[in-house]
């Protein structure tokens, strides 16, 4: 057997991570506000076309990242104006940006489609430390986005669970009508928050694009790792501690088939183990979607439900 | 304190040589659509006292707190603290000036610890929190007014009494001086409430003002220094309080002086029992709602259901109803036994039922009268709007329905003429012609008119020889048209009396719970 192949995989495994990790705290961060962003796809996607547009105009790949988060900001936006301020319903709404947001990947990639830019996210370097046997790149291969991602997931906890707005944050999710009462606005807290997660995930976006393909090509750019985030802040129980192991599970995961291919290992049919995150992703969205299991899973207690100060 | 005055003054209340007044409010008016929730109301309340604000469901009490608290703007009037007038624009701005409102319904995350929810919303809080001095600080907060909580403790896990406490600690711990309790008995077993007393006078002695808002009378009575009572949204009294205090006549100011009990029953025959109903008794997650209840109401007879709200009038409407099942005893309707049989068996032998939320409830808003009407009567897959055409036409005209025919929309008629439209979908029956009638507050909110309108078919249908069962929180309309009045009391009828000989102050204190006449 080739270790080799194993190695790559592996490191490959954690740089999809990386979007798994960005586009999950997102998702998270919007659902502790207690808004359900099911749009998370579709602003994936979206930010990914806008960002590569706009590093292969300026030829700049930070002004992409940069772009991208933007865009995911303002997808996100829409998203908390219609269930924030007009208290849509926050599945149709979400299932509409996905719609919205592939259409404008669409239109606006079509020109683009095929197309490669010349830079690319180089990796970091750590000198030797990169060339310690198996451990050298995967742990020391990755470029700085994935490193800032990790740090991002830990500092998000800190943040979350030790510091005053964490707190507030976490109330609002729960338990609105109480942060109400104490003179907090959950309007202001929930759309703060939904744009916060949009440019996330929309610098999750920005990175698959710049590091990952190179290329855009509309079909296989995310492969629906958006759904993927979604289910991962559910198996991750609302941490982001645990979106970073999540992650990096969903990402050997989504890698084994093609090494297991390579490797040409055919007791499981690789059709099925390509399956698997998106079977664990249905599961998980059917869970998120009905109010009983939700709160089952210990989903933030007002998650998908509009605030409405009860005059009499 | 001086209590030793024993009086009833129907104005502001003045005592020189007390101690000063923290807040007051002059001539309040807060307006509702279609309720004026209070009418120019004084209040005040002095440094190290307990003022309660007593009063019935729907009297204003509520209101006026909201009001004191910033949680509510009024419409007329100002508020006094420490001298200076102040305009509280919102809870935030109530607690800047010491003004904290602890809610019936706590406004307290379950997830969090005591400590968490106890800081939630300060001001002056650090960005980064560590929760062993966070912990520490609450618990120092607690323990300086005798109120012990574990600040580790999650809020989920802790029984009413101390989610209370943990609310109350909350409002000190952010400068609270002037605390309104919003019926904080209500959730409270009587030990508890020992408890909250307790609690109440560790504050007045260190010289925090308490506002009691309640409508039991006799925790009110021990509890208070003084006491104001609204009715129908205003101040029908002020009345100085611990144990001195006349409670008739505090029953009375609470539920109204001017009752006539002008008769217009007619004279008329009763039949058979109509409705029977045996020992019934409902636990709601395990707390009695209702208590042992029997009683028969025969045709041609209206029976009253006299209390205050929350006594367990709403359960006991709806297990007849088939809309609950009762925890146990047995519901007979014309001979049928309905109980755990569901609404549709009930309504099969002649259960009519007018709820207390009409519009909620009783009609479905978004659908035309006709299509209301056919909720009951038309059980078939098509729907034949056609047929009931001219009985819809009939019945507008009948019970003087003021709408554009048949298809005017449930949700834009007048709260008189929805009442009208549910008590002739109820009253002309379905498939079964109506035996029993069940209705609750029926004229809550509705103007002079409609009233006398309500009360009028009310009277014809008993007239007709329906059996009535008419459970109402306004006792003058229970005692004028009723036969045979029963009180309701946390649970279990606590009075009976004949309709005509039913008296006032007996009634009032039975529905106080001061009674120990059981039926």
């Amino acid at each position: 057997m080739n270790d080799n192949i194993w190695i790559l995989m592996s490191a490959d495994a954690i740089a999809i991570a990386t979007t798994l990790i960005l586009a999950g705290l997102g998702a998270l961060f919007t659902e502790r506000a207690g808004v359900l962003n099911l749009g998370i796809e579709g602003i994936l996607l979206a930010s990914a076309v806008s960002s590569f547009l706009a590093a292969d105009a300026s030829g700049s790949i930070w002004l992409g990242l940069v772009f991208g988060a933007l865009i995911g900001a303002i997808l996100a936006s829409v998203h908390a104006v219609l269930s924030v301020v007009f208290r849509a319903n926050q599945i149709v709404a979400g299932l509409a940006l996905v719609i919205f947001g592939t259409g404008l990947a669409n239109f606006l990639g079509k020109p683009a489609e095929g197309k490669t830019i010349n830079t690319v996210i180089e990796p970091l370097s750590f000198g030797s430390l990169s060339d310690i046997p198996v451990i050298g790149p995967i742990v020391f291969g990755q470029d700085i986005i994935t490193y800032s991602a990790i740090l991002l997931a830990i500092v998000s906890s800190r943040y979350l669970f030790s510091t005053r707005p964490g707190l507030e944050l976490r109330a609002t999710g729960d338990d609105p009508a109480t942060v109400d009462a104490q003179g907090l606005s959950v309007a202001r807290i929930r759309i703060r928050y939904t744009m916060f997660g949009g440019a996330l995930v929309g610098l999750g976006g920005a990175w698959l694009m710049l590091a990952q393909s190179a290329g855009w090509h509309q079909a296989a750019t995310t492969n629906g790792l958006g759904w993927i985030a979604l289910a991962l802040v559910v198996f991750a129980g609302w941490r982001p501690m645990r979106i970073i192991f999540g992650a990096v599970l969903f990402g050997f995961t989504l890698q084994l088939p093609f090494t297991l291919q390579a490797e040409q290992i055919t007791f499981i049919p690789s059709a099925f183990l390509e399956m698997l995150p998106y079977l664990a992703t249905l599961i998980a969205l059917i869970a998120l979607s009905r109010p009983g299991s939700r709160n089952l899973l210990g989903a933030p207690r007002s998650l998908g439900s509009p605030f409405v100060r009860d005059e009499r | 304190m001086s209590n030793t005055s024993h009086e009833v003054a129907q104005g502001p209340h003045h005592t020189s040589g007390a101690a000063p007044t923290a807040l007051s409010a002059h001539s309040i008016d807060k307006k509702f659509p279609g309720v004026l929730a209070n009418d120019s109301v004084d209040f005040d309340v002095r440094a190290g006292e307990v003022h309660t604000l007593l009063g019935e469901n729907g009297a204003g009490k509520s209101t006026l707190a909201a009001v004191l608290c910033g949680l509510y703007q009024p419409d007329a009037g100002y508020l006094i603290r420490n001298g200076k007038r102040i305009n509280l624009s919102s809870p935030r701005a109530g607690l800047q000036h010491g003004i904290a409102m602890v809610h019936q319904h706590f406004r307290l995350v379950d997830r969090f610890t005591v400590s968490e929810n106890v800081i939630l919303g300060s001001r002056d809080l650090p960005y980064r929190l560590i929760r062993r001095e966070i912990d520490e600080k609450v618990a120092a907060v607690a323990e300086s007014y005798g109120l012990p909580i574990d600040p580790e403790a999650i809020v989920g896990t802790l029984s009413v009494g101390q989610r209370q406490r943990v609310e109350i600690v909350k409002a000190l711990y952010q400068g609270a001086e002037i605390l309104l309790l919003d019926e904080p008995t209500a959730v409270l077993v009587p030990s508890e409430v020992e408890k909250l007393f307790e609690n109440v006078h560790a504050m007045t002695a260190a010289g925090k003002s308490i506002v009691f808002i309640s409508h039991k009378l006799g925790e009110v009575v021990e509890i208070s220094d003084r006491i104001t009572v609204l009715r129908n949204g205003r101040v029908t009294g002020h009345v100085s309080g611990r144990g001195t205090t006349d409670t008739k006549e505090l029953a009375r100011l609470m539920v109204g002086r001017d009752i006539e009990l002008n008769s217009q029953r007619a004279t008329h025959a009763m039949g058979h029992e109509v409705l029977q109903i045996r020992d019934l008794s409902l636990d709601v997650d395990d707390v009695a709602v209702l208590t042992d209840i029997s009683f028969n109401v025969r045709a041609g007879e209206m029976v009253g259901i006299a209390g205050v709200a929350g006594n367990g009038q709403r359960e006991l409407a709806d297990t007849i109803a088939g809309l609950i099942s009762p925890t146990s005893g047995s519901i007979t309707i014309s001979g049928a036994m309905t109980t755990d049989r569901g609404p549709i068996a009930a309504r099969e032998v002649g259960l009519a039922y007018v709820p207390e939320d009409r519009l909620g409830v009783g009609l479905v808003p978004s659908m035309s009268i006709i299509d209301n009407l056919l909720l009951t009567r038309n059980r078939q897959t098509v729907v034949d709007r056609f047929s009931v055409r001219p009985e819809a036409t009939r019945l507008i005209e009948q019970f003087e329905i003021k709408a554009n025919g048949p298809d005017h929309l449930a949700r834009k008629l007048s709260g008189g003429n929805a009442q009208k439209v549910l008590l002739a979908r109820e009253l002309s029956g379905g498939r079964t012609a109506t035996r029993l009638l069940v209705v609750c507050s029926p004229t809550r909110g509705l103007d002079v008119g409609a009233i006398e309108t309500v009360r009028r078919i009310l009277n014809d249908a008993r007239s007709a020889g329906q059996a009535i069962l008419l459970i109402s929180e306004d006792l003058d309309e229970v005692l004028s048209l009723s036969d045979r009045v029963l009180v309701l009391y946390r649970g279990a009828v606590v009075h009976e009396a004949l309709g005509e000989a039913a008296e006032l102050s007996q009634v009032g204190a039975a529905m106080a719970g001061l009674s120990s006449q059981s039926h």
